[in-house]
């Protein structure tokens, strides 16, 4: 089974003060640690238990700049066969074009399955991945928590609400977009990287994959972004820790909680 | 005067609240464009909603067969397409759902229009649509806009808008057979599964110790456990403690976990991504203790300690102890 995997470096924004850069359009990111998203190490991983288990090749591909590279040498150490690199230059990227983008180079890559997370850490579309679908015509389904293939098909479990699961069948060759949980991702050690440098990783500059002007002109774009209004939000309690302490169970007790 | 479309969803017979919530939106936007407002049910024979939500909307078109019982999001891609087709609406809104985010972004390639996913509201702006979505998970707004286009797509978070009420529409039924010659779908929908009963019921309690990745390793779960124990309540966490095995599914508040409503919801360590506080909308009062002063759970909490979780428990424990 020959599986291709999209993946993409995202910024680690808990525990951090965003900044607005001027212009209003993104938050400043040159003071941010950078690591995969968060879903699409758990697609990957599902990637190389599946080759693991039933053969083929796993291919891992990006659309980003030459830093983003590191997260296709960790797909590489974890079991991935090869790496492609889109360089996009200066194109302004939404889901559409990197979907248009990746389906283009995909096309020339030998696949049963697609995977890619169901989102992505950052701009939290939840777009790209069967938008992919529809241009590459592959059958698809999204946030998905478990893939049994057997023969061309697969059983498949789909997460819905609440604790409810979906179960279908999909025909092969098809695209999921991967929930997280699904598995445990394995760990990647810095030897394991280093390892992993001799697979080959392919650089591709987008002009070299013959997409037109409106292939490569996004369909939404921001306006501005903006802090949430000051206004909202929760009554610190200040203090050292022994104080807040004595608030928190004085409160718990005020609303009637016995402890 | 152009259609808004709402892509009504429904589980076994029952609406899905984001319909409510959709019609709500939709029906404050064909206010203010002139628009008029359809609801669009895709489903089996004589779904039992459909007489309600003629009180909402100006039209409701009914595509219903058999095979369109179970969800499918091919069929409803293929459908909609040519609703559009046929139609012209102008805004066409989906739920950001599981299934709402398994045909949406298709749909929108196959039309051609412009789709904003995971919306929390929608804007005209001289004449435009213009949407706002939340990005690096709730810690900022970003107002985006289409490229120009004879129709958009949107689909709207759960949660974003009020319920619609029972309005004084007197909207007309058009009933539609499902076109004879829709393509092959590729899924074929076998069973729902739902999640086994756990050893408690997080739902039942009245007092959740709430943990999410800030517990930072397997081994501090149980100093959390001890401190549910000690205040005689209950232990639950976030999605990520769920993923990496440390606590059992049935802990999980959320989306896709539990709804939950305790009188008091301690939450240690938590951000509030939206998949997790729609889970806790029912809590009577939320304590929210994260190191992060920007972390977007102290927007739903009432009260916020902007301190390190352990010291939190420990100085806890401590007076508990007393
Ligand atoms: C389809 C779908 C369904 C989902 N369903 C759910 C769901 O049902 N429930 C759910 O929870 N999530 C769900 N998610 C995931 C959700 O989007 C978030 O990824 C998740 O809620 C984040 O969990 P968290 O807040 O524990 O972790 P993070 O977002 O990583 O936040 C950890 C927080 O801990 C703080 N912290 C770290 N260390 C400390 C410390 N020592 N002391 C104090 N604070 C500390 C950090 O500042 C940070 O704010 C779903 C996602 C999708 C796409």
């Amino acid at each position: 089974m020959d599986i291709v995997v999209c993946v993409k470096r995202v910024p680690l924004t808990q525990e951090v003060d965003l900044e607005i850069d001027p212009q209003k359009k993104e938050v400043r990111k040159d003071m941010l640690a950078y690591s995969i998203n968060e879903w699409d190490n758990y697609a990957i991983e599902e990637a190389v238990l599946l080759k693991e288990k039933f053969g083929g090749d796993v291919t891992a591909v990006t659309v980003g700049v030459e830093d983003d590279e590191e997260v296709l040498r960790r797909c590489l150490a974890m079991g991935a066969d090869r790496a492609i690199r889109v360089e996009p230059g200066d194109l302004s990227l939404d889901p559409f074009v990197i979907s248009r983008i990746l389906a283009e180079v995909i096309k020339g890559v030998k696949h049963d399955l697609v995977l890619t997370g169901v989102q992505a850490d950052d701009v939290n579309d939840g777009a790209v991945g069967t938008m992919l679908a529809e241009h590459l015509g592959l059958n698809h389904a999204a946030v998905v928590t478990r893939v049994e293939p057997e023969g061309n098909e697969a059983t498949i479990h789909i997460e819905l609400e609440g604790g409810t699961d979906e179960v279908s069948k999909i025909k092969f060759p098809a695209l999921l977009s991967i929930q997280t949980g699904i598995n445990e991702p394995r760990y990647v050690s810095i030897m394991g990287i280093r390892k992993a440098a001799k697979k080959e990783l392919k650089v591709v500059k987008v002009e070299e994959l013959g997409l037109s002007e409106d292939d490569l002109t996004p369909w939404v774009s921001v306006d501005e972004v903006f802090l949430p209004p000051e206004t909202e939000g929760a009554e610190i309690i200040e203090g050292d820790p022994g104080t807040v302490a004595e608030e928190i169970l004085r409160i718990i007790k005020e609303k009637g909680v016995s402890t | 005067m152009g259609e808004i479309f709402v892509v009504v969803e429904h589980r076994d017979g029952e609406l899905r609240e984001i319909t409510q919530q959709m019609l709500w939106k939709a029906n404050e936007l064909c206010q203010s464009l002139s628009n008029t407002l359809t609801a669009v049910i895709i489903g089996g024979k004589d779904e039992p909603f459909i007489q309600e939500l003629t009180e909402r909307a100006d039209r409701v078109i009914v595509v219903e067969d058999e095979r369109l019982k179970d969800f499918n999001g091919d069929y409803y891609k293929e459908i909609l397409y040519r609703l559009i087709q046929e139609r012209h609406p102008l805004l066409t809104m989906i739920g950001h759902t599981p299934w709402g985010m398994d045909f949406g972004p298709p749909l929108s390639i196959k039309t051609g229009f412009p789709i904003a996913t995971d919306c929390v509201d929608i804007l005209v702006e001289d004449g435009r649509l213009k949407a706002v979505r939340q990005i690096y998970t709730g810690k900022l707004f970003s107002k985006v806009s289409f490229k120009e286009s004879d129709g958009y797509l949107i689909t709207v978070r759960s949660g974003a808008f009020p319920p619609d009420k029972a309005g004084e529409h007197k909207g007309e039924v058009i009933k539609q057979e499902m076109p004879a010659d829709l393509p092959e779908v590729g899924k074929e929908f076998i069973a729902f599964e739902e999640a086994a009963a756990g050893e408690v019921d997080i739902t039942q309690a009245d007092l959740l110790v709430s943990i999410g990745r800030g517990i930072g390793e397997e081994d501090n779960v149980a100093i959390a456990k001890e401190l549910a124990d000690m205040m005689g309540g209950v232990l639950s966490c976030s999605r990520p403690v769920v993923d990496k095995n440390w606590l059992p599914k049935y802990h999980q508040v959320g989306t896709s976990g539990k709804s939950v409503k305790p009188k008091v919801y301690l939450a240690l360590g938590i951000s509030g991504a939206f998949q997790h506080v729609a889970g806790i909308s029912g809590a009577g009062t939320i304590i929210a203790v994260n190191k992060d002063k920007k972390a977007p759970i102290f927007r739903v909490a009432d009260y916020g300690v902007v301190d390190d979780l352990f010291k939190i428990v420990d100085a806890l424990k401590e007076r508990l102890a007393a």
